[in-house]
């Protein structure tokens, strides 16, 4: 069994799931909960001074039978008493030594981060998270993601934190910016131990059709929503990867961002993260789905051979280059596997309207296939012409049968060439330009 | 004893009652989901009315329930009685390519019904009847699902149609013929007001060759569509036959359909003879009226049943009994009424047909007897009206099964008394061939409308796939080994 213990920056826990601050990480009665299941922190629902939420406060989007694939919220920071939340904080602490609990913060002055910090670290907190991001309500008092959009407040807000920081301090970054690694930097320049990313990003996920506002709803009126959930993984990686690849970074990375199973985590360490942060997948089905995160994540490690989290964190990282590095003459095309074709001819028509136009509808006859007993009929056959297919890959990603249309290299004989070598030699004069195609 | 109503209304109501629910709205939003939108999919081409299955599914998916009412009742008129009555199974959900992919097809025709339930249940007019017609007469003769769909598609195509029906009430076997769980005499006749709002006159009680001879016909009409369905039932060729408890399936079915149902009489005992679609409606609606005991009787084996695996099911889970190999012999009686069926087991010989086992006599005590074993073709009727039309060797109208035209220019012809008996939805499509077949005739223009694109490039048709016959999923194997699909470029690899 591979050791799932985690260090992000000096703060240990048992594993690398940790519950993200939000709804689920509001009390000590729900961090007991998270424990009990099996998670291995939980970054505390951000402190500061209280304020009232609004009715209602979640909104979501929706994807055929799929619930929630998308997800938003006008709520904001806890609205507790911070000195409740402190004294819970030590009960927590107190009863789970060994699991990370870290207290999130969003104050506006400097004694008043002095004060958060040193409450933080008087009630036995493991590290502080400075939430940055939050994109609704408290930005528009100067907090939150109004912070996070500017590297150089960023910067200074986290200079007052470390003068006052005894524990490790993560500085969690808001997506709504141009470029992440511009407020990973200033965070890095402050003296901050780590980095957490992303919170969520503005957005509005639906409007009502019959009352014309959009959701969340309060009287009549909405507000752009923080947007969470699978849906807003691919991005939270590409920012996390961009964060892991910039040498002036160099920070330890906490991934979050529609983490909902240990696939989902093992991609955001695979990209560079030390552990990872959950939401709305509890939100959606309780702390219970760490079970399976941890085992999964276990399973998977024994099978690549690897220790511990650390051999699978940033493998991929390097992975990804710039897009003029990639080699012109790698050439892959689309083959269908006629025993598991079913006739739908969805890559057919997404060839045809959506792509190159390189796969026929053919007399089955006319190609030989056959079919498996009890197969439904096939009327016409898709077939790719090989010697125009682009090898773009959208055939294989509408088929609806798995490994039914596989992406099959193509030995040309051609040496490795990016479009940056291409550059070099016609600047050269060693080779003319390739011609545009037909 | 002479045959009596064994129920209360209310029993009988509730027995009658539909076998199958609506779909709940999310229940039919999760199944529409599941749909993959094939392009050119093999259930349009099973479909013989070429219903744009994915397209009017995709619409539900999408909350616009009218539209895809639209989709269907564009291709189909008759599409909500299509979707309770059609054999799915073995047409569009049989076709399903979710089969192939280790999932249940798409609940197609349930899907159907939730669409057209709710422009009904809504009283949305999803069809307009055109804006001006062209003053052109069409007379149908007959107002079953062929004369329908023939009908409403002359009707949309601007012509002024009036059908002759010689019953009471117009429909057929939709309005007649089918077991009440599956569809309600009411419902069919709500279903043929959408046919009267396009325009077309319905003239009940009007028998051509009775009240209307044929010269008169043409003499009014431009052209003429022959949708008379069959005629009589076949007899048995028993003696007894003709006692009073010896009764026609289909007539008896209409009988139920005709009166109320606590006045419909029924045996204790029923045995029905023969194993077609009809028996099992025919055996399942008498256990629904209160027959303690019903069997059905078929000279044949279990594989050799025209009724559907399904059908077959259905039956014996309400409790039918069934007797293969076994031929009526005589109907024994009891001061004039039937009081048993004398039976002898059947064989096959080496040439394939069956022969009694003689010594195997046996006698099922009964009191009613009901005769499924096909229908007799209206040859008489035929000749009367047109005596020059043109039938096949087996009686049948001989048409051209892309137009449905007859020998006679001006006469077509589609359902069953052009094939012999088939769905309910076959005939609506021949009907609706045909009426594109007229319009051709009459305007000397082929209307595009309503053509689905087919899996084959074949466009001959005016409705459905193209194919000649498109309904099972080997017929259109068959059809697919007469043509040749080049690919779309010269010099593709193979």
């Amino acid at each position: 069994m591979a050791d799932l213990s985690s260090n992000l920056a000096g703060i240990k826990s048992p594993n690398p799931f940790w519950v993200a601050s939000g709804p689920p990480a509001n009390t000590a009665y729900q961090s007991h909960r998270a424990f009990e299941a099996g998670w291995g922190g939980v970054v505390w629902k951000t402190i500061g001074t209280p304020i009232v939420n609004v009715a209602s406060r979640y909104s979501a989007l929706n994807f055929g039978r799929q619930r929630m694939i998308g997800f938003n919220n006008i709520e904001l920071i806890s609205d507790r008493a911070p000195e409740t939340n402190f004294k819970e904080i030590a009960e927590v602490k107190k009863r789970w030594p060994h699991h990370a609990v870290i207290a999130s913060l969003m104050v506006e002055t400097r004694e008043e981060w002095h004060e958060f910090v040193k409450r933080s670290a008087d009630c036995g907190a493991d590290g502080i998270e400075l939430n940055y991001g939050c994109p609704h309500g408290m930005c528009e008092r100067g907090m939150g993601s109004a912070v996070g959009q500017q590297p150089a407040v960023a910067e200074r807000i986290t200079g007052w934190v470390m003068e006052a920081a005894t524990i490790p301090v993560i500085v969690k970054l808001t997506p709504n910016i141009t470029d992440v690694t511009a407020a990973a930097r200033a965070a890095k320049r402050a003296g901050a131990n780590a980095i957490s990313l992303i919170n969520t990003i503005n957005s509005i996920t639906n409007v009502n059709l019959d009352t014309f506002v959009p959701e969340p709803t309060v009287r009549g009126q909405s507000s752009h929503g923080g947007y969470c959930g699978p849906a807003v993984k691919p991005i939270a990686l590409n920012m996390v990867q961009n964060c892991a690849a910039d040498p002036e970074v160099g920070l330890p990375i906490s991934g979050i961002g529609g983490i909902a199973n240990w696939r989902d985590a093992a991609e955001f360490i695979a990209l560079g993260a030390t552990n990872v942060q959950v939401c709305t997948a509890i939100m959606h089905y309780g702390f219970r789905i760490v079970e399976d995160m941890k085992e999964g994540l276990s399973a998977y490690l024994d099978s690549k051979g690897m220790k511990s989290i650390a051999g699978l964190c940033g493998l991929s990282v390097k992975t990804l280059d710039q897009w003029q590095n990639l080699d012109l003459n790698f050439q892959r095309v689309a083959r269908i596997d006629y025993d598991k074709c079913i006739g739908c001819n969805l890559c057919y028509i997404a060839c045809e309207d959506g792509a190159h136009q390189c796969i026929d509808l053919l007399d089955p006859a006319s190609l030989g296939v056959g079919l498996g007993p009890g197969r439904v009929p096939f009327k016409v056959v898709p077939k790719v012409r090989e010697e125009d297919c682009v090898g773009c890959n959208l055939c294989s990603l509408v088929c609806p049968v798995d490994q039914c249309i596989t992406m099959v290299e193509i030995d040309n004989g051609k040496p490795k060439m990016s479009w940056s070598d291409h550059q070099a030699k016609v600047a050269s004069g060693q080779m003319k330009p390739l011609p545009p195609h037909p | 004893m002479p045959l009596q109503p064994l129920l209360s209304a209310e029993k009988a109501a509730a027995n009658m009652a539909e076998i199958h629910p609506p779909m709940r709205p999310q229940e039919a939003l999760v199944e529409a989901e599941r749909c993959l939108y094939c392009f050119d999919a093999p259930c349009i081409a099973a479909c013989p009315t070429g219903i744009d299955v994915p397209a009017f599914i995709k619409k539900i998916a999408s909350g616009n329930d009218a539209g895809a009412a639209r989709t269907i009742l564009t291709a189909n008129i008759l599409g909500a009685s299509c979707a309770r009555v059609c054999p799915t199974k073995v047409l569009c959900e049989g076709a399903c390519v979710l089969h192939d992919r280790d999932e249940k097809p798409i609940e197609i025709g349930r899907l159907q019904r939730h669409a057209t339930d709710f422009v009904r249940d809504h009283h949305l007019k999803v069809l307009q009847p055109p804006a001006k017609r062209n003053g052109t007469k069409v007379a149908v003769i007959g107002a079953g699902p062929a004369g329908l769909g023939c009908a409403a598609e002359l009707a949309q195509l601007g012509y002024s149609v009036t059908i002759l029906e010689k019953e009471k009430l117009p429909g057929g076997l939709n309005t007649y013929g089918i077991a009440y769980y599956k569809m309600t005499p009411a419902f069919s006749l709500e279903e043929i007001e959408l046919v009267k709002s396009l325009g077309v006159e319905i003239r009940c009680g009007v028998a051509v060759g009775r009240d209307v001879s044929g010269a008169d016909l043409q003499q009014e009409y431009k052209a003429i569509f022959v949708g008379i369905g069959l005629g009589e039932g076949h007899r048995l060729g028993v003696p007894g036959e003709d006692l009073p408890e010896v009764l026609d399936a289909l007539a008896y079915i209409k009988r139920v359909h005709a009166e109320p149902l606590d006045r419909v009489p029924v045996g204790r005992r029923v045995v029905v003879i023969g194993c077609g679609n009809t028996a099992i409606d025919a055996v399942s609606q008498s256990l629904r009226l209160g027959a303690e005991h019903a069997c059905i009787i078929y000279r044949r084996g279990a594989s050799d049943m025209t009724a559907y695996d399904f059908e077959y099911e259905l039956a014996k889970k309400e409790g039918a009994e069934f007797h293969f190999h076994a031929a009526p012999v005589e109907v024994l009686h009891r001061e004039g009424h039937v009081s048993g069926l004398k039976l002898v087991r059947t064989r096959v010989t080496g040439a394939g047909t069956l022969e009694p086992i003689a010594g195997s006599e046996w006698i099922e005590p009964c009191d009613m007897i009901l005769k499924a074993v096909g229908q007799e073709k209206q040859v008489p009727l035929l000749k009367k009206l047109f005596p020059s039309l043109k039938l096949n060797d087996r009686g049948a109208v001989a048409i051209d099964p892309l137009t449905g035209a007859t020998n006679l220019a001006h006469v077509f012809a589609g359902g069953d008394c052009a094939n012999g008996g088939r769905e309910v939805v076959n005939a609506v499509g021949e009907g609706k061939k045909a009426a594109h077949g007229i319009h051709k005739f009459l305007s000397g223009k082929s209307q595009p409308y309503p053509e689905q694109p087919s899996r084959l490039g074949a466009q001959s048709g005016a409705s459905g796939s193209g194919l000649l016959h498109p309904i099972r999923a080997h017929e259109l194997e068959a059809e697919l080994a007469r043509k040749n699909h080049a690919p779309r470029k010269p010099g593709a690899p193979q």
